[in-house]
């Protein structure tokens, strides 16, 4: 018999609220979090418009000791930190540093590459020959589990501690994993989500596959376009995301707040065949990630309410809701509610499936579907599979049950899960 | 440079690191960087580079192997110095 797994806590950085209150406000009135960054104009970027979550000096002393920050520069450890002692918190925990440590929970916190800043003032001191002058937190800083490491002695936790990486789809898989893991009675809770650095050392190389937008420098709100005809790349983004997961018992047991059951999902992966490459998908393999997902989860496809779309406004976009109708088999009026978080945030690559999961969670609870916006000139191909009144230009109101939600990365690798709103 | 103030900018650079403050306030010659003051020995790195930058001297790998009190480290800031 496995065990029932939930939702009691969420944190959330993004470039459009720091918070879960902020985020929320930001989802129902369709905030925008993209900005001009003369940083990117100044390294000859084409694309000179991103996403970074406002998070001031201030803020940070609230969860990093003086210490802690002495020599710290890794913006995605920062937000993976923030986000992650806020879920915990919410999840009715207290932040004590000499609890006792906590056998029953893990961590699986993903990124796809860590502290690229703090690797590059190590660069440059030792190529200068100055190895010896690098201090003691370079290591922790830019190794991929540094984040796991930070979040983990913070909050004391014992059981499985890690850091998965599956490009853009590693947030969402880490939720997977970590479900897995409680399903199967390995933990009673798991912290899991995912962060990612911001700036020109980890946006340069997707500015060079020029598959970031150059056309909205001046507009930066207007930039990020999903499913627009006037889609021409994605506008990157940064910031973290976390969700506590927690078994049924336990969370009953605790009086806890539920915020959402996750009913499974599925990974996979194209292995780069039938049409995937490297940076593109195998649609085959992606209809059946969203078909076994729905599968695990015990569900039929006419019970899908809203989907939360990978999405992120390049030329795939199409191909991604023909591949959601195809694998659902439903389209026209009978396509599910479809929004991208990406509209409002950017892409925050391997941040996003983390920050999308917690925007699908909030959805659920709080009843409304979030605006998708720069969409108003849906994109022609798009309408060929679902009918235009499905794509929400404002927040609505709606009561329903499930959302699914799916992350896609380079590597041809495959994300996709339900939550179920939860009535106790 | 006195015994006195040599002390007083070693305090100050320890200062950050310091994980018991009852110690740190009555830290002395005697003074154990990792036992008393409870410094991750991860950070005794950090604290031989501030010394370095204050007192613009270098300190070799064999220096650092010794520096783990407030009395090796006076001595042998004061014999860089000096040398």
């Amino acid at each position: 018999m496995t065990k029932r797994v939930v939702i009691t806590g969420l944190g959330v950085v993004a470039p459009n609220g720091v918070g879960i209150e902020a985020f929320t406000r930001a989802l129902k009135d369709g905030t925008s979090g993209i900005s001009y960054h003369q940083e990117l104009k100044d390294l000859k970027f084409s694309c000179q418009i991103g996403g970074i979550p406002p998070v001031s000096d201030e803020l940070k002393s609230k969860y990093f000791t003086d210490l802690q920050l002495r020599g710290f520069n890794s913006s995605g450890i920062l937000y993976g930190c923030i986000s992650g002692i806020d879920a915990w918190k919410d999840a009715g925990f207290i932040l004590n540093r000499d609890s006792k440590l906590d056998y029953d929970t893990g961590l699986i916190f993903g990124t796809g590459t860590s502290g690229v800043e703090k690797f590059r003032e190590a660069i440059y001191k030792l190529d200068d020959g100055n190895v010896r002058r690098l201090g003691s937190t370079v290591v922790l800083q830019t190794m991929a589990s540094g984040v796991s490491a930070y979040l983990s002695g913070i909050l004391g936790l014992g059981n499985q501690v890690t850091t998965n990486s599956s490009a853009c789809s590693t947030g969402t898989e880490a939720l997977l994993l970590g479900y897995d893991r409680i399903q199967n009675g390995k933990a009673k809770r798991m912290l899991v989500g995912s962060c990612s650095d911001h700036g020109p050392y980890v946006w340069g190389g997707f500015d060079a596959m020029r598959v970031m937008t150059y056309k909205h420098n001046m507009e930066p709100e207007k930039g990020s376009r999903p499913m627009s005809a006037t889609a021409s790349g994605f506008v990157p983004g940064s910031g973290a995301g976390a969700l506590v997961l927690e078994s049924l018992e336990s969370a009953l047991e605790r009086g806890a707040k539920i915020y959402a059951e996750v009913l499974g999902g599925e990974v996979n992966s194209g292995g780069q065949r039938n049409g995937g490459t490297l940076t593109a998908p195998n649609a085959e393999a992606v209809k059946r990630c969203i078909s076994k997902a729905v599968e695990n989860a015990k569900i039929s496809n006419v019970e899908v309410d809203v989907i939360n779309g990978h999405l992120t406004a390049t030329t795939k976009d199409a191909l991604e809701i023909q591949n959601w109708s195809d694998a659902l088999n439903r389209s026209g009026e009978d396509f599910p509610y479809i929004n991208s978080t990406k509209s409002l945030v950017g892409h925050c690559l391997a941040a996003a499936g983390a920050i999308e999961c917690v925007a699908s969670i909030i959805q659920l609870k709080e009843q409304f579907i979030a605006p998708s916006i720069n969409c108003e000139d849906l994109h022609p191909d798009i309408e060929k599979w679902l009918h235009r009144d499905k794509i929400l230009q404002t927040a609505q109101q709606y009561d329903f049950n499930i959302i699914a939600k799916a992350s896609f990365g380079f590597g041809d690798v495959n994300a996709c899960i339900l939550f179920k709103r939860f009535i106790a | 440079m006195t015994k006195d103030d040599l002390i007083a900018k070693l305090k100050i650079i320890v200062a950050p690191y310091v994980q018991d403050e009852a110690a740190f306030k009555t830290l002395s010659e005697d003074t154990d960087f990792v036992s008393d003051l409870k410094i991750n020995s991860a950070n005794l790195v950090d604290i031989i580079l501030d010394i370095e930058d204050e007192f613009d001297i270098r300190l070799e790998n064999e220096d650092m192997e010794q520096m783990l009190d407030v009395k090796s480290a006076m001595a042998i800031v004061t014999a860089k110095l000096n040398g």
